[in-house]
């Protein structure tokens, strides 16, 4: 059972973590900590003296209970003895005296360090709980056990709960101003955890009684978890519901000022009201900081996740969100055109350009990663003639800003029949592919060369292999057409995703399956099964060769498209990876989810380095800025937030959108950025503006408290309506025009 | 806290009787109740997590309406076989039941025939996808073309007009998150100002911008102009743009002008294009005309009761006009009239002041008969029927007596066959069967016994329709599910909101002749064979052929060729041949067709048409969903011109 993770052992342990959610992924639930090392229960004995010297929590004194029971149904006789003399526990100690060293143990750990007992999770390092949790969970399946250890299990009188709840209320009701914002965020973890125990103990009646009377309190971005949790009226239904899972295998993370907390904990010690107490041990992680409490709008801009708000810890890893080093590429002068035509095919040796671009790309970034910290493909020939095509772009590139706004061109797809679920362009705005909910994938060319495929083998054979203009003479001038339709997919597309060099199309599908297309023979080359699940959304990484994948299995895989199987499983989202998107400089990946967070991923080692909470609801859409230090994220609820990579911070909120935001883009300076959305509507935004506003200073920084400045109506440069046309996806071209895609829905 | 600032999550849970009828119908019998409350909570908790499941489905699959597919997707999720056979696209509906103290919803499954399915014809193939490009907006501004929505929609401009110092200029957003759509405004600077001027007096934006103003030169010079080929672009244009809103004061001040120098010169041609542009205008379906009544309307009345409105009144045909302009009153009353304007009744009392003024001539006579008759029956029944008497007596004091003059004998005939053709029908309608030529004589006097013969004819004919009615609709009825929209990139339709053109229902010419179809676009595939070849055996046919062409995007007509005749005591007026399907024909959908009708003579009626026209607007309907690309426009092309 899940619910033998009440230990403090996993808070700290990203891989633990991370092993359970896998195992989540594939499916069995029931055994979900099994991956975890068990330590055999004999070791474990000798070394859990030091925990109850060090301070006895109720928590701790719990365990040992339990461990205990375990020893002595396993007939370790003498481990139960050594156990017994060195935490003092006597003979006939019983759970009614548990209690009592519970609630004197709380006066206790008040005298203390109070701090680091309460957040124990993150401040207790002793390695003794860690390991005097293992053996609970090697013997979880023993049900005895699993009673005394389960979450749910030491309820107190049903009928009492809600005495404690309102009780609770009118506490956070009298206290200063100050400290009741903070302390209302306890409300909602308290209430979802005390209604499961209820329903968990098989009090129906009550639990919605309970239920009816508090759910109207709740945080109203909380009533999608409601409307799951209100569902729910028995013990056997919470087996299996993801969500439910979630609650208990997560801590829900709580920040408050120590003031708040101090003031928390009198009262409830006044009260002896250890079922409150209980909870919060065991199922909140309180993450406590000096200094002044923060106001409501500060709370309500980071909550809403589906587990709280992120420790700081978690932001705190260097993330290196500067970009690569160019390769060097000799670029002809621009009065060079005609020539630099004719000499496509051998790479250049001449004088380097001294343009913007060559320079700039001399400097070492400080915060950009080693250029080989993840290796990448190396050039083509073709590639560099991408390259150079796209420098040459780059100069007759327009800027943009809040004086000059790009014009946008909006690419309507018609007679889809509500059909059309992604789209994508390729880089140079040249080909775009659709998804469809029929699992076709359609491809279009928007320029006058039509798409042509590679003739049959038995002709192929037929051409003269030394002729210069072989590359032509190997395309099937019959084929040419204005689109390709792909079938494959047994399932509607999610994704696509066009590779840089053009040669590839990426699609997801309902199927579970990935799929790589290639564009010259425009066939399936392979299908990348792993996720057997609906996979949502994937995406190449700018430098090709790598791509992400994620879907309703909760886990982000990392592939390389000449590898069958995934190079990297990025778990620890609580819900569905809705979206995906890689960082500019290929080091990172970010995925949002319908846990309503959005995480940022070391590819070089799996970890996750950034959690951004903040989003109301589900995230669809995620943009990088183009100088990679910036993240955009849009949510079914409408709002955009712009996060700061570097210090792992929200610096904006850009309200306007009235339902989901399906697309996010920043123009290629990053001056601009654009959000289309659900509600027919494009936006644009000054994103320079945006990012300006914010001060940075060390202070927010380290508290990650921010004050987001409510300026939406002034960053927002122009809003277009189309007719009835949902937008579903943007781009900018090199030169900043604006393209939009989505289908007309009359 | 959040209180009550959502309704309660309520935790419905299915009743048990649906459990007990459920069980039945897979053949369990007498479950207990506890398992039926077992069950139905099981139940109902397994059906709110598929249906919370399917949402996910519906947010990728980026729609807002659920659809079986979704739910099919989330079974399997669960590993459960989907429900197959479900594949509605839209609302199933449940029908009630209830009877011996049990109600049930259920869902209609009718029995299909396999025969019928085999023996009727295969639904068309839907049109692929294809993909069409457009400027959303160029450099900032969102470009009024077709393909974009009204950049300022008709609520705000009914708003602009009756709370002027509530407007709000478009791209403006402090009212609210609806209200700001529209034109971007290119400078955070200009939108401060804009605010803050807001604030103290609306400002009103006289000035047309330099395409606008090209744009209204060139479509009043075409509408007036003698090129009927551009003209019928114009008026198309004036028709489906949904950026005019700016104009449509000099629109309107252009007609009511144009109309008050043109009466004195008796331009007739004139009078004719400027009343066609009210009809265009009207049709628009993105204007707020309310503004502009006070201008269009005694413009339009002034070409119904006119004494005079051309140069030579016993030669030119302005009697047509004055129809047409009744008809165009007529629906102006039905759309814009209220209680508060009262333009119907005004409009009324005009009329009936003419009529009753003994000196009035016949010209006008004969257009406020033709207002008032235009209104409606119940108009006729209470205003013109009592009137038939004198009327007649007037009319044959004119055609009887001596003659005093052609003008006068011309327009007695013409208010004669008027008066036959609108109250024929009515009587029809009302007056119980016997047709007794005697006893009409004594009602309606001079006219009754011409009276009692249209009346036979009417009832005749109103018998014959009802067959018509079945025939027609079982022609349309054919699922025709793409005329929506063309295919491919080439022919070039946008994404319209169905933009349908209003074919009056009373499309009375009393002839209409359809002279040529004519695709305007040529580089656009024409329909094949959609010729209407028209001859008219009328006598007065070539004389003086007014052409009013009416902007329907196409008349769907494989309906009335045979009717018109088999009924009228006339001579056979209008003869419509068509060769092939002209309506199903694939890849018509793009191409735009213009009608002509040309009004060739003034016979006395045949209502058959009239009832053909009217019965063929449902089907046009469906058709003038379609729209073209417009480009070739000056108004498109203008804009687009960046």
């Amino acid at each position: 059972m899940a619910a033998v993770q009440d230990a403090p052992v996993e808070a700290d342990n990203e891989k633990e973590i991370k092993t359970e959610t896998l195992n989540d992924a594939a499916g069995n639930h029931a055994s979900a900590a099994g991956g975890v090392i068990p330590s055999p229960p004999v070791a474990s004995t000798s070394s859990s003296g030091p925990a109850k010297a060090g301070g006895p929590g109720s928590e701790e004194q719990q365990t040992l209970m339990a461990v205990l029971q375990f020893l002595k149904k396993n007939n370790f006789v003498g481990a139960v003895d050594v156990l017994r003399r060195e935490a003092g526990i006597l003979e006939d100690s019983d759970e009614s005296q548990g209690q009592e060293l519970a609630a004197s143990a709380l006066g206790g750990a008040e005298a203390g360090d109070a701090t680091c007992t309460l957040s124990r999770a993150s401040s207790c390092t002793t390695s003794t709980p860690a390991v005097a949790a293992a053996p609970a969970k090697g013997g979880e399946d023993q049900p005895d056990v699993n009673v005394v250890l389960s979450a749910y299990s030491q309820q107190g009188d049903p009928a009492l709960y809600q005495g404690y709840y309102s009780g609770l209320k009118k506490f956070v009701e009298s206290v200063l101003d100050c400290h009741r914002a903070e302390l209302s965020q306890l409300f909602y973890p308290l209430f979802v955890h005390m209604y499961l125990e209820l329903v968990y103990n098989n009090h129906e009646t009550e639990a919605k009684a309970f239920f009816e009377k508090f759910s109207g309190d709740q945080e109203c971005y909380y009533q999608d978890d409601l409307r799951v949790l209100s569902g729910l009226t028995k013990k056997e239904h919470m087996k299996g519901n993801e969500t439910l899972l979630d609650f208990r295998t997560s801590k829900f993370v709580l920040r408050i000022s120590r003031d708040s907390y101090q003031l928390l904990k009198r009262h409830l010690q006044e009260r002896q009201n250890n079922q409150i107490w209980n909870i919060i041990q065991e199922h909140l992680y309180i993450d406590i900081f000096d200094g002044m409490p923060r106001s409501k709008s500060q709370i309500d801009s980071m909550s809403g996740s589906l587990a709280g708000e992120a420790k700081r810890e978690a932001n705190k890893a260097k993330v290196f969100y500067g970009l690569l080093k160019e390769p060097e590429i000799d670029v002809p002068l621009d009065d060079e055109d005609e020539e630099g035509e004719n000499e496509e095919g051998k790479p250049k040796k001449k004088k380097p350009k001294k343009d913007s671009m060559g320079s700039k790309s001399k400097k070492q970034d400080p915060n950009a990663p080693q250029q080989n910290r993840i290796p990448l493909p190396e050039l083509k020939d073709s590639d560099k003639l991408d390259k150079i095509m796209y420098m040459k772009e780059a100069t007759k590139r327009i800027r943009l800003g809040p004086e000059s706004l790009p014009s946008i061109c909006f690419y309507t797809f018609l007679n889809a029949y509500q059909g059309l679920t992604a789209v994508d362009f390729t880089d140079d705005s040249s080909l775009i592919a659709g998804g469809f909910a029929d699992s076709t994938v359609r491809v279009w060319s928007v320029t006058p060369k039509k798409l042509r495929s590679v003739k049959s083998a038995a002709d192929l054979n037929l051409i003269d292999k030394e002729s210069d203009d072989v590359l032509e003479r190997i395309m099937d001038e019959k084929s040419a057409s204005e689109s390709k339709i792909l079938y494959g997919h047994s399932g509607p597309v999610y994704g696509v995703s066009f590779s840089p060099d053009r040669n590839y199309l990426l699609s997801c599908s309902e199927d579970g399956t990935v799929r790589l297309w290639s564009l010259q023979t425009f066939t399936c080359l392979v299908g990348y099964k792993g996720h057997n699940y609906p996979v949502w959304d994937t995406q190449f990484s700018p430098y090709g060769y790598y791509f992400i994948s994620g879907g309703h299995d909760r886990v982000a895989r990392l592939w390389a498209t000449d590898h069958y199987q995934p190079l990297r499983m990025f778990a620890g989202h609580l819900a569905d990876i809705t979206c995906t998107q890689f960082h500019p400089n290929s080091n990172y990946v970010a995925t949002g989810s319908a846990d309503r967070t959005v995480r940022l991923w070391d590819i070089l080692n799996g970890n996750c380095v950034r959690i951004f909470t903040g989003h109301k609801g589900p995230i669809h859409s995620l943009a990088f800025s183009p100088n990679g230090k910036y993240l955009a994220s849009g949510a079914t609820d409408g709002r955009v937030l712009l996060w700061d990579i570097g210090h792992g911070l929200m610096i904006g909120e850009l309200k306007g959108h009235t339902d989901t935001v399906y697309s996010l883009k920043f123009s290629r300076d990053g001056e601009i950025l654009a959000s289309g959305s659900m509600d027919n509507t494009v936006r644009l935004w000054d994103s320079i503006k945006a990012f300006d506003d914010i001060e940075t200073d060390d202070f927010t920084a380290a508290t990650g408290h921010i004050h987001l400045p409510e300026n939406s109506q002034e960053l927002l440069l122009g809003t277009y309506m189309t007719k009835s046309t949902p937008v579903i996806h943007l781009h900018f071209t090199r030169r900043n025009l604006l393209l939009a895609a989505g289908a007309y829905n009359p | 806290m959040a209180d009550e600032r959502r309704p309660k999550q309520c935790s419905l849970v299915l009743p048990t009787e649906s459990m007990k009828v459920m069980a039945e119908s897979v053949g369990v019998g007498q479950l207990q109740e506890e398992c039926c409350v077992a069950l139905s909570e099981e139940v109902s908790y397994r059906i709110k997590e598929i249906a919370q499941d399917a949402l996910k489905f519906m947010h990728h699959g980026k729609r807002r309406k659920l659809t079986t597919n979704d739910i099919d997707h989330a079974l399997k999720l669960k590993n459960v076989e989907p429900l197959y056979g479900f594949q509605s696209q839209e609302f199933i509906p449940f029908r009630f039941a209830s009877g011996g103290g049990r109600e049930l919803h259920f869902y209609e499954e009718k029995e299909v025939d396999l025969s019928d399915i085999i023996n009727t014809p295969l639904p068309r193939v839907p049109l692929d996808v294809s993909l069409k490009a457009h400027w959303l907006s160029i450099e900032g501004v969102q470009p009024a073309i077709p393909e974009n929505p009204p950049p300022v929609s008709k609520e705000q401009q009914k708003v602009e007009s009756t709370e002027p110092l509530k407007a709000v200029k478009p791209g403006q957003e402090e009212e609210g998150p609806v209200q700001g759509k529209g034109q971007g405004v290119t400078s955070a600077e200009s939108k401060g100002k804009e605010k803050s001027i807001s604030r103290l007096k609306p400002r009103s934006t006289h000035e047309l911008s330099v395409e606008q103003q090209l744009y209204y030169k060139e479509i009043t010079e075409a509408c007036v102009g003698s090129c009927e080929a551009k003209r019928a672009e114009a008026l198309q244009s004036i028709a489906t743009d949904p950026g005019l809103y700016q104009m449509l004061p000099r629109f309107s001040t252009f007609i009511s002008e144009g109309v008050r120098v043109n009466v004195v010169q008796n331009n007739l041609a004139l009078l004719i294009y400027l009343m066609r542009m009210v009809k265009a205008l009207m049709d628009n379906p993105t204007l707020y005309l309310e503004k502009y009544l006070h201008e269009l309307i005694p413009a339009v009345v002034t070409c119904i009761v006119s004494k005079q409105l051309c140069l030579r009144p016993d030669m030119d045909n302005h009697w047509a006009l004055r129809d047409f302009a009744a008809r165009l009153m007529a629906q102006i009353c039905k759309t814009f009239s209220t209680t508060n304007n009262n333009i119907q009744s005004r409009i009324t009392k005009t009329f009936t002041k003419s009529l009753l003024d003994d000196k009035t001539q016949w010209t006008t006579r004969y257009g406020s008969i033709a207002g008032l008759a235009e209104l409606g029956p119940d108009v006729i029944k209470t205003l013109i029927l009592p009137r038939l008497s004198i009327e007649g007596a007037r009319i044959k004091a004119v055609v009887e007596g001596p003659v005093i003059s052609n003008i006068d004998k011309i327009g007695a005939d013409h208010v004669q066959s008027l008066l036959l053709k609108h109250c024929a029908s009515v009587i029809a309608k009302t007056r119980p069967l016997p047709d007794n030529v005697d006893q009409y004589r004594a009602d309606y006097g001079y006219l009754g016994s011409m009276l009692c013969s249209h009346v036979v004819k009417a009832r005749a004919q109103a018998a014959l329709q009802a067959q018509q009615v079945n025939r027609t609709t079982l022609t349309i009825t054919q699922p025709r599910p793409t005329l929506t929209l063309s295919q491919g990139v080439s022919t070039g339709s946008g994404p319209r909101t169905p933009n349908i053109i209003k074919v009056p229902s009373s499309l009375t010419l009393p002839v209409q002749t359809l002279v040529s179809t004519r695709p305007v676009t040529p580089a656009q595939p024409s329909p094949p064979a959609t010729k209407y070849i028209v001859m008219s055996t009328s006598t007065a046919a070539a004389t003086s052929p007014q052409v009013i062409s009416l902007t329907s995007s196409r008349s769907s007509s494989p309906i009335t060729s045979t009717a018109p005749s088999s009924t009228s005591t006339l001579q056979p007026l209008v003869k419509v041949e068509h060769t092939g399907q002209s309506v199903t024909t694939p890849g018509a959908g793009g191409s735009r067709t213009l009608q002509k009708y040309i009004v060739v003579s003034l016979p006395s009626a045949v209502s058959s048409e009239v009832k053909a026209s009217s019965l063929s607007s449902p089907s046009t309907a469906v058709d003038s969903t379609v729209k073209a690309d417009r480009t070739e426009l000056p108004g498109a092309s203008t804009h687009s011109s960046h």
